[in-house]
């Protein structure tokens, strides 16, 4: 009998729900500790990111509109096929090397777990920043945190898919789209993440992943005019000055997290600090009077 | 704006019985000569002012000076120190110094300070509002009612969060940010400097604060008032002078947050300088906000509502209902109410307790204002001016003014005028306001006037502005969150939400 030729998979983008090949035609290899390719990844254009900001902002405003419930039952869902592809997930992790099987399936443990604390936000975080203000005078008056809009996301290389699932679940829950750059050191655990999300009841356009290199693409989050806000983590000195510049463009709210961020903290990383900085506070008046 | 409402209301009545389409006329201005009522408080100014910089009143480094002047007047009020790079860092020490302590008070302890400073203010409100109308130009019915009451509402209320924010960011373990450079703008100077420096002194922020070129006097002041009533030396320092100062302090490598109120350009500019500094940063920036009226509206208090919004303060807020945009079914009679209203208000000395236009803070903004009016007559539009009252001989004056056939690519129907010039553009349906309404990069504000409950909640939720005005304009409380959306910059001022921007968690 002879060896068989295992399949190496080259993994698309995912924009707008489906799974197009970037526009360049360019891809990277993926290879693991030995240096032997276990895959291949798209290597995203600005073209790409411009495409998947539109199909980003054009399916916002019905993921804002869904009520607080639905946006938590469908983070719930998207944790339930995570777990449903626990060990695809492991082993996408584990892929390149320097992590051991088990600590890979214990960094989706821990991912499942974070949406499902998302999940749990959804219909709780407007009580916590929103509130009713007590003014002068004979006003009905209250606050009221409502999504910034599309956020560009930017992964940190390690941990592949905690990294990137600890900052699309806060961005979510509040009724955001984000458009993510995935790891560039294993992009692999993102892919699968969109081909979970594909079949999961996120609506096509509110999570679109690219795969590519931050030193392309970085300038162009930074530039977009389309994109209210960037969080970044994971990111050098320059592309963190270079993402900052950026809300000169266009106000954009921008959060990059430090060097020191664990992602393995759950009270830090589960807050509902971590959904206030892409949220916008509406504050309306209305005179009481009979 | 609690005044135009006020004084309005008996117009409002006289005018009500009127049918839409109808044009009452209610000529004050010409056919009735107000007796003149100026405020008779006098403020003493002194001929000098020096930088306020740990606890004393000195001289820039450089020596340099610069005149603040009346706009009513155009006569000097006082010579005042020209702030530089060494004096922002003569400041920006003091206030390093001065923060551990600051930070390390008993937080009650903290807030009792704000609370003295409120006082303070309240007792000597009607110095503050003669000194502020003299530097500014804006009515003293307005700093007297407006401003200054609600500079000190705003100590009073930020003084008792100090022993609270664990409260405020649930869960989380707030902490100071450190030294906060603020940069505030001419159109509220006492109010500005209040609703910059309240929530960071009680977050346990020290402060340098550079107040604008044109109107530093209450800020001195109030830097008068902190000697008063004790407050630590280098706790807040005032660096006066122009652009220079406000650059040296964003660039400064000791200052830890910057927060700025001004125009969106400036603020485009600062969002570059700070990047990758590790400078926090709160923007309050500019807008061109939405006043929608729909034709179910209660129309009297939608005029009136108008009117406030864009006409208060002479139009410089940057909140103001610049953009106006009525449902076509009642457009005439709108239009025909707005413009029997404008012959009522009353321009001229702004110490005048019947005033309600003041003058133009400075030569430069009249010309700012001067060029949108160029552009829009340019443009073909028609400018309506009905206001009769005789510009005074010396000053910056604007009459108040509106345009109508607007349409959305009008320079006036795109751009920050910052002054009494609304634009008036028609809708038919709910979803074309709304869609208009947000064609802008700005997000400050908006208003919304109808008297059918479910559509107005619809239509607040669909607005993409940080405050929303249903059945009311213009209306501030140190309680309320204020800031914007998108291009209006970030972080809010007031409220509890207000607190975050001077906080780390």
């Amino acid at each position: 009998m002879t060896n068989r030729l295992p399949i190496t998979k080259t993994y698309k983008l995912f924009i707008g729900g489906k799974f197009p090949r970037t526009e360049s035609g360019r891809s990277v290899k993926v290879c693991d500790a030995s240096g032997a390719v276990v895959a291949h990844t798209c290597r995203a254009s600005r073209k790409d990111l411009r495409n998947a900001v539109e199909a980003a902002a054009k399916a916002q405003p019905g993921w804002a509109g869904a009520n607080a419930y639905l946006r938590g039952q469908i983070l719930y869902r998207m944790a339930e096929m995570l777990e449903g592809k626990r060990a695809e997930l492991a082993g996408a992790i584990a892929a390149v090397g320097g992590i051991s099987d088990e600590a890979a399936r214990g960094e989706v443990d821990a991912s499942t777990d974070r949406l499902i604390a998302f999940a749990g936000w959804a219909d709780k975080y407007p009580q916590v920043l929103g509130c009713h203000n007590p003014v002068t005078g004979p006003y009905y008056n209250f606050s009221v945190p409502e999504p910034t809009g599309v956020i560009g996301v930017i992964c940190p290389d390690e941990p592949s898919l905690l990294g990137l699932v600890s900052l699309i679940a806060p961005v979510l829950c509040s009724g955001n789209a984000a458009v993510v750059l995935a790891s560039e050191s294993n992009p692999i655990p993102a892919c699968v993440l969109g081909e979970v999300l594909a079949t999961s009841d996120v609506p096509g356009g509110v999570v679109n992943i690219l795969t590519g290199l931050r030193d392309e693409l970085a300038e162009h989050f930074a530039s977009h005019r389309e994109i209210g806000g960037v969080l970044a983590a994971g990111v050098s000195a320059d592309h963190r000055r270079l993402l900052e510049a950026g809300a000169a463009e266009n106000m954009k709210r921008v959060r990059v997290l430090g060097d020191a961020t664990d992602f393995g903290d759950d009270a830090a990383m589960e807050s509902p600090w971590q959904i206030e900085p892409f949220v916008e506070t509406k504050t309306i008046w209305h005179p009481a009077s009979a | 704006m609690t005044t135009f409402q006020e004084q309005d209301a008996t117009h409002t009545n006289g005018t009500s019985a009127v049918g839409p389409g109808r044009s009452p006329a209610l000529e004050f201005a010409s056919a009735w000569d107000y007796a003149p009522t100026p405020e008779s408080a006098k403020v003493e100014i002194a001929d000098r002012y020096g930088h306020y910089i740990n606890g004393a009143f000195v001289e820039s480094i450089s020596g340099d000076v610069f005149e603040t002047i009346n706009p009513a007047t155009v006569e000097t009020l006082s010579v005042v120190a020209r702030g530089t790079a060494e004096d922002v860092d003569a400041a920006v020490k003091a206030a390093r110094q001065a923060q551990p302590r600051w930070a390390a008070l008993p937080a009650k302890e903290r807030g009792k300070y704000l609370f003295r400073i409120a006082r303070r203010l309240q007792e000597r409100a009607r110095e503050f509002a003669v000194l502020e109308t003299m530097d500014n130009g804006k009515p003293i019915k307005e700093t007297r009612d407006v401003d200054i009451p609600l500079a000190a509402a705003h100590f009073f209320y930020h003084a008792g969060w100090a022993d609270k924010l664990a409260y405020a960011f649930g869960g989380a373990n707030p902490e100071p940010v450190g030294v906060c450079g603020q940069i505030i703008p001419w159109n509220f100077p006492l109010l500005m400097a209040a609703w910059k420096l309240a929530p960071a002194l009680a977050c346990g922020n020290t402060c340098v604060l550079k107040p604008a070129e044109t109107t530093p006097l209450t800020a001195l002041r109030l830097a008068e008032v902190f000697d008063e009533i004790g407050l630590p030396p280098g706790v807040v320092n005032i660096v006066t002078g122009d652009g220079e100062a406000g650059a040296a302090l964003v660039e400064h490598p000791g200052v830890d947050k910057i927060a700025f109120t001004g125009s969106t350009e400036v603020g485009k500019k600062i969002a570059a300088a700070t990047a990758g500094t590790g400078k926090k940063l709160t923007l309050e920036l500019g807008g061109k906000s939405p006043n929608i009226i729909f034709e179910d509206a209660s129309i009297d208090q939608a005029v009136e509502g108008v009117i406030a919004g864009i006409y208060f303060n002479q139009g410089h807020v940057c909140c103001a209902g610049s953009r106006l945009f009525v449902q076509e079914s009642i457009a005439d009679a709108v239009v025909a109410r707005i413009e029997n209203r404008l012959k009522s208000l009353r321009l001229g000395d702004p110490l005048d307790k019947n005033t309600d236009i003041g003058a133009i803070n400075s030569a430069q903004q009249l010309g700012t204002i001067t060029r949108y009016l160029d552009s829009a007559r340019d443009e073909g539009l028609t400018r309506h001016e009905p206001n009769g009252c005789a510009l005074p001989d010396k000053g910056y004056w604007c009459r108040p003014c509106f345009f109508t056939g607007v349409q959305p690519s009008h320079t006036i129907a795109r751009e920050e005028i910052f002054g009494p010039v609304l634009a008036v553009q028609t809708f038919r349906t709910p979803e074309e306001a709304i869609t208009r309404a947000n064609n802008t990069p700005y997000g400050l504000a908006a208003g919304v006037w109808t008297d059918k409950g479910s559509k107005i909640f619809e239509i607040a939720g669909r607005l993409k502005a940080g405050v929303v005005w249903l059945n009311c304009y213009n209306r501030f409380d140190p309680a309320s969150p204020f800031g914007g959306y998108k291009e209006s910059g970030f972080g809010r001022e007031g409220g509890l939400q207000g607190l975050r921007g001077y906080v780390r968690l």
